[in-house]
C-alpha cells in the first residue's frame, strides 16, 4: 500500500496492519502524518504545537 | 590494486591539514611527500597536531618534489598557475585546491582577480570541481580544480533551481555566514583573539571572487546575476549559505520538492534537510564538521513568490578538501564516497 506525502511529495509505504487514525513520519520531509483512509491509502499532515523560535 | 602515490604541495595551512587527515586514512593512497616552505623538515604533527601518531612523515620543500601519481595543490592563489608547468612533469594528475583554475574564462579572471592569468591557455583543461555537477567529466580527467567553500554552498543550494530555469535571472541575493578557517592560518590584525572573537563582522557585502564561480555554474547559457555578500561569525569551522530567489511561477512547496529530489534523491553527500519540528529543521553548519556532506533545505514564502535556499558544509572538507577527495574518488574509479564516510558528531 503506498501513498504520497502530501508535504513533500515522497512515496510513503503503509506497512501491512496499519490502521485508521495512526501517525507515521514521513522518511524525507519528517513531517508527522495521519493515516486518514486505507482504501484508498490516504494521509494528511498530524496537526502540530507551533514553537515560538525565540520571539 | 596497487596503491596511488599522492603528494601534497603546501601542506601546512588547514586545508592541506584536512586533507592529510583524510589521505593517511585512504585505503587506496600511499602518501608520498607533504610540502612546506616554512617547516621544512618538521613532523606534520608540529603543524597538525590532530595527526599525532598518524605519521612520522615530514615537511619537504617543494623543490625536492618526486614523481608521484597525483599532486595535490594547497598553495595561496595565484601560486599554482606560476608553477604549473614544472608540477604537470611531475604527476600525470593533479587536483588544484587554490582558485587559479576555476574560472574558464581568462577576462573573467582578470575581472574578478585583478591580474591577467598566468597560463590562459591551460585554465580548459581542468574541471571545475562539484562532483555533483560534473561528475562523468571528473571521471576522465587528469586536471580538476576544487570549488570555492561558499560557492559550493551556493551553487549547490540553487542548482536545481537555475538548472530547471526556475528563478527570475537577475534576482537572487546570496549572504553567507562563515567561520574563521576560512581566512587560513596566516595571522593578521582581524584574526587576534581581542578583536575576532565574537565578530559578526561584515568583511565583503559585494564583489566577493566566488561570486564569479557561481555565475559560471548557474547560468546554463543564459546572462545571471548573483548578488552575494559574506559576514564572518564567531565559528572556527563552516558555513551558512542564505540564497533568497525569486520564482518564475508562483510554485508549491511540494513541487520544489520535486527538483531537488530529481537533482540529489541519489547524491551520497547531499541531504535535503527541512523538517517541521525539532531542533534541526534547517542545514546547521556545526553539526558538519569534520564531514564531506552539503545539507539543503528552502521554505517558500506564503506572501510572495520568494524561496529561501539554505545551505550548510564545512568549508574545509566539502568546501575543500573533502570535495577535492570525492573528485580523486572518481578520477580513479573509486567509490566516491572512501575515506569520506565520518557522519559528524552530536552533540558538537
Amino acid at each position: 500500500m503506498t501513498t504520497e506525502c502530501p508535504v513533500c511529495g515522497a512515496q510513503l509505504e503503509l506497512i501491512e496492519g496499519t490502521v485508521v487514525g495512526e501517525l507515521i513520519e514521513c522518511p524525507e520531509c519528517g513531517t508527522e502524518l495521519e493515516v486518514i483512509s486505507l482504501d484508498p491509502p490516504t494521509v494528511k499532515e498530524a496537526p502540530q504545537e507551533e514553537e515560538d523560535w525565540g520571539e | 590494486m596497487s596503491k596511488v602515490k599522492a603528494s601534497i604541495v603546501g601542506a601546512s595551512g588547514y586545508t592541506g591539514g584536512e586533507l592529510l587527515r583524510l589521505l593517511l586514512f585512504h585505503p587506496n593512497v600511499e602518501l608520498g611527500q607533504v610540502t612546506s616552505e616554512s617547516y621544512t623538515g618538521k613532523f606534520i604533527h608540529k603543524v597538525h597536531p590532530n595527526l599525532r601518531k598518524s605519521t612520522l612523515l615530514k615537511f619537504v620543500s617543494a623543490n625536492e618534489l618526486e614523481q608521484c601519481d597525483i599532486l595535490f595543490l594547497c598553495l595561496p592563489h595565484n601560486s599554482s598557475q606560476k608553477r604549473i608547468d614544472e608540477f604537470k612533469k611531475l604527476a600525470p594528475r593533479i587536483i588544484d585546491l587554490s582558485a587559479d583554475f576555476r574560472l574558464k574564462d581568462p577576462a573573467e579572471y582578470e575581472k574578478w582577480y585583478g591580474h591577467k592569468h598566468a597560463c590562459p591557455n591551460l585554465i580548459t583543461e581542468f574541471v571545475y570541481g562539484i562532483p555533483e555537477l560534473h561528475r562523468d567529466e571528473m571521471k576522465k580527467a587528469n586536471y580538476i580544480s576544487s570549488a570555492g567553500c561558499n560557492a559550493t554552498a551556493s551553487i549547490l543550494g540553487l542548482y536545481p533551481l537555475y538548472k530547471n530555469d526556475l528563478v527570475q535571472e537577475d534576482r537572487t541575493v546570496i549572504e553567507v555566514k562563515a567561520g574563521s578557517s576560512e581566512g587560513g592560518n596566516k595571522i593578521n590584525e582581524g584574526s587576534h583573539h581581542p578583536e575576532r572573537s565574537g565578530v559578526v563582522r561584515s568583511y565583503m557585502p559585494t564583489q566577493h571572487r566566488h561570486s564569479a564561480e557561481i555565475i559560471q555554474e548557474l547560468s546554463f547559457g543564459k546572462k545571471i546575476n548573483v548578488h552575494f555578500s559574506a559576514t564572518a561569525i564567531d565559528i572556527v569551522r563552516g558555513l551558512l549559505a542564505t540564497c533568497h530567489v525569486f520564482l518564475k511561477d508562483n510554485m508549491q512547496e511540494k513541487d520544489i520538492w520535486k527538483f531537488y529530489r530529481e537533482a540529489y534523491g541519489n547524491e551520497p553527500f547531499i541531504r535535503i534537510v527541512k523538517e517541521s519540528e525539532g531542533i534541526y529543521r534547517y542545514p546547521e553548519p556545526k553539526l558538519l564538521s569534520g564531514t564531506n556532506y552539503c545539507d539543503i533545505g528552502f521554505k517558500k514564502d506564503e506572501f510572495s513568490n520568494r524561496l529561501v535556499v539554505i545551505s550548510a558544509i564545512d568549508n574545509l572538507m566539502k568546501g575543500a578538501a573533502g570535495q577535492a577527495l570525492q573528485a580523486f574518488n572518481l578520477m580513479y574509479g573509486f567509490d566516491e564516497r572512501t575515506g569520506l564516510e565520518f557522519p559528524g558528531l552530536h552533540p558538537i
